[in-house]
């Protein structure tokens, strides 16, 4: 077998028009380092990576920016707005909820809990989903039909409603069990949007190349079916992160999601509803970070999406 | 273009079918040991027998019931000697593709047999099917779909060593890929670039390169040059002539252009609605056609002399082809066919040489699937 491609090489270098072949000095490169390369290079990506990284740090360790208890309560500021003294940069920054509390220590010490919520279901519905849509897409047939049955049944229970059944199981409510509530729910979405995406990259030649080519299942579905499907996935996933994260405040509101002692934007904005018109900063300030987070995470996966695609670059 | 001296003995031999040498095999071992075993120049490497992909038409959303069958190739049987060009030509829908995906186990044939050196691959599985799919390999249709738009054209062309590690040396693959885009006629240096940044001529480059990778002894070529423009088109045909003639490869050409098959091959099977409907060499198919079918697709082809377009005969043919789910009894060609008669219905023809023509010492006797097979000169060359 080698001898051929010897003798192809010989014939090359014969012909005067062909350059001998140069040893090209770049490394070789992958969809992923140049995607890196691409992101690198992303105003989008580094404002919202930046904005992410600071957002991580404020939930592993809120003691850095503040040094206020957010369960210490103080019923004379009960309510007291927007700075009042002249002294920079302490907990009277976001002003004081109903219980006289530091909402300022509360937005940094609420961020983890939220975060936590916010990525972690949406780890659990793109791995499930992403799992779930790809065998169900990949194989076909009974085995399709038997998991898309399946995702129907999900689909067909309301998120709010089966997440109050879910956690009412549980008599110990933690960050954790809403995770679990909102991820075994939430993952039909992704499972259907994963499905058609990979019927469609299954037709395509290339994935019949590898075949003819005698690649086995697994290479098939990582490298040519996946990178090629996932896409809308993480596009309808980081849209998704915000609504998890907003999901996790309804639930608090309805009193089944974590319990009220917690400290969370989720509970904190559906305490400050009631008084949007006496007090709006209460509502206003974990709102903004809300808004912020999700903001971040849905730039976040607009970029990436661009980067996994060379067509744009 | 290499002659074969095959295509000389073909007319008086039976050139389609030969006997089948089976090789028994029990071990996995063994029969990766024949599949490495060389064939010589010109004797059959390829050997196809009644070949039949019926693909199921179901009914019913929960319980799934067959109501049918797409009949897409039917009973095709041929042969592909070592160092040859095989053609194979009909029109959209006949099946051409599906005989492609079949030869290269991409289907599993619903029955009928393809013995590549003796074995039967349609059997096969697991490593001894991996080793068979080292030396058969594809070239695709469209070069917008078939390359991988994620990945550079050095991992797609670098692919197959890493199925195949046993072929290259894993610090060896990378001079390797610069020389098949060196042969392909392509800058080494592009191996970092992506698919979309390369026109279609010199995409359909990458594929080849990509199926000459592992060395293959076989090329199936799925309509290879119709998706590119005609001057791009005849690029890559010498492209493939002069690779055949380096590597000593066997091609299996499937296209809808009579005028390129008949460039590139030594040998053309028509095909009509899953069926072999006349095959011989390009002399016999193109200036002594035998077959109604034949001829009326010969009679189709344009003439680039305004004078010879003015006095050659047109077969028109009227009406469509029929469903391949439910295709006419007998003869498939006898809905459309001027000779056609009640035999035609009643009595399916054989791909064999007709009676009346055996024997003789003329391009003429040919394996051709008709009762009335006569000669017509429809290009008007004559």
């Amino acid at each position: 077998m080698p001898e051929t491609l010897n003798k192809a090489s010989a014939g090359a270098a014969e012909s005067p028009a062909v350059a001998p072949v140069p040893v090209a000095a770049e490394k070789p490169r992958s969809l992923w380092s140049d995607a890196w390369r691409d992101l690198r290079r992303n105003p989008v990506f580094v404002i919202s990576a930046i904005l992410i990284v600071f957002l991580i740090v404020v939930a592993a360790f809120p003691g850095l920016f503040t040094s206020v208890d957010p369960d210490h309560a103080d019923l004379g500021k009960h309510y007291l707005g927007v700075p009042q003294y002249s002294h920079v940069f302490q907990e009277d920054w976001f002003g004081y909820d109903v219980q006289g509390r530091s909402i300022f220590a509360r937005v940094l010490f609420g961020a983890r809990a939220s975060i936590i919520v916010g990525v972690c279901v949406t780890l659990v519905v793109t791995i499930l989903g992403g799992l779930v849509g790809m065998l169900a897409g990949y194989f076909g047939g009974w085995f399709d039909s038997l998991l898309s049955r399946l995702t129907d049944v999900f689909f067909g229970i309301p998120l709010l409603l089966g997440a109050i059944v879910v956690l009412n199981a549980f008599t110990h409510r933690s960050v954790w069990t809403v995770v679990l509530a909102l991820g075994v729910l939430g993952w039909t979405q992704l499972a259907r949007v994963m499905r058609g995406s990979v019927l469609t990259v299954k037709q395509a030649d290339y994935v019949q190349a590898a075949k003819a080519l005698g690649a086995g299942t697994g290479r098939i579905m990582l490298r040519h079916i996946l990178p090629n499907a996932i896409a809308p996935v993480i596009v309808v996933a980081t849209i998704a992160l915000g609504g998890y994260i907003a999901a996790e405040a309804t639930l608090s509101f309805l009193g089944i999601g974590l319990p009220p002692s917690t400290v969370s934007w989720g509970n904190d904005i559906s305490s400050g509803q009631t008084v949007i018109r006496t007090a709006p900063h209460v509502l206003f300030f974990p709102s903004a970070m809300l808004s912020i987070t999700v903001l971040a995470f849905i730039m976040l996966g607009d970029a990436v999406r661009d980067a996994l695609d060379p067509k744009l670059r | 273009m290499a002659e074969l001296d095959k295509k000389d003995e073909a007319v008086d031999a039976t050139p389609n079918v030969t006997d089948i040498v089976k090789v028994d095999a029990s071990t996995t071992t063994e029969v990766e040991a024949i599949l490495d075993a060389p064939v010589d120049r010109g004797e059959p490497i390829l050997q196809v027998r009644n070949l039949v992909k019926h693909f199921p038409l179901t009914s019913g959303i929960l319980f799934r019931r067959q109501v049918g069958a797409v009949k897409a190739v039917d009973g095709v049987s041929f042969d592909l000697y070592q160092g040859e060009t095989l053609g194979i030509v009909g029109e959209s829908g006949c099946g051409k593709s599906t005989v492609a995906r079949l030869l290269m186990t991409l289907e599993r044939a619903t029955a009928g047999e393809v013995f590549y050196k003796g074995q039967d691959i349609t059997k096969l599985s697991g490593r001894a099917l991996k080793a068979v799919r080292r030396n058969i390999q594809m070239v695709f249709q469209d070069p917008y779909t078939s390359l991988n738009p994620r990945m550079t054209v050095g991992d797609i062309i670098g692919e197959p060593f890493e199925i195949h590690p046993e072929v290259a040396p894993k610090g060896d693959r990378r001079r390797k890929v610069q020389e098949l885009l060196d042969v392909v006629g392509l800058n080494p240096e592009y191996i970092n670039r992506y698919p979309h940044q390369f026109s279609g001529g010199q995409r359909q480059r990458i594929g080849i390169a990509r199926g000459l990778a592992l060395n293959p002894e076989i090329i199936i070529c799925d309509e290879p040059v119709s998706a590119l423009d005609v001057s791009v088109q005849a690029q890559v045909i010498n492209l493939m002539e002069k690779l055949q003639n380096e590597f000593n490869l066997s091609y299996v050409f499937i296209a809808h252009d009579l005028s390129i098959v008949r460039h590139i091959s030594d040998r053309v099977g028509v095909m009509y609605l899953g069926k072999m409907a006349e095959i011989g060499t390009d002399e016999q198919i193109y200036e002594h056609p035998t077959h109604p079918y034949t001829q009326a697709l010969l009679s189709a082809v344009p003439v680039p002399d305004p004078d010879a377009r003015e006095h050659r005969e047109r077969i028109i043919l009227t009406g469509d082809v029929p469903s391949p789910a439910n295709p006419p009894s007998g003869c498939r060609f006898r809905t459309r066919c001027w000779k056609a008669e009640d035999r035609c219905s009643t009595e399916v023809p054989l791909l064999a040489i007709p009676e009346r023509f055996q024997g003789l010492d003329s391009p003429v006797a040919h394996e051709s699937a008709c009762h009335f097979a006569e000669e017509k000169d429809v290009v008007g060359a004559a």
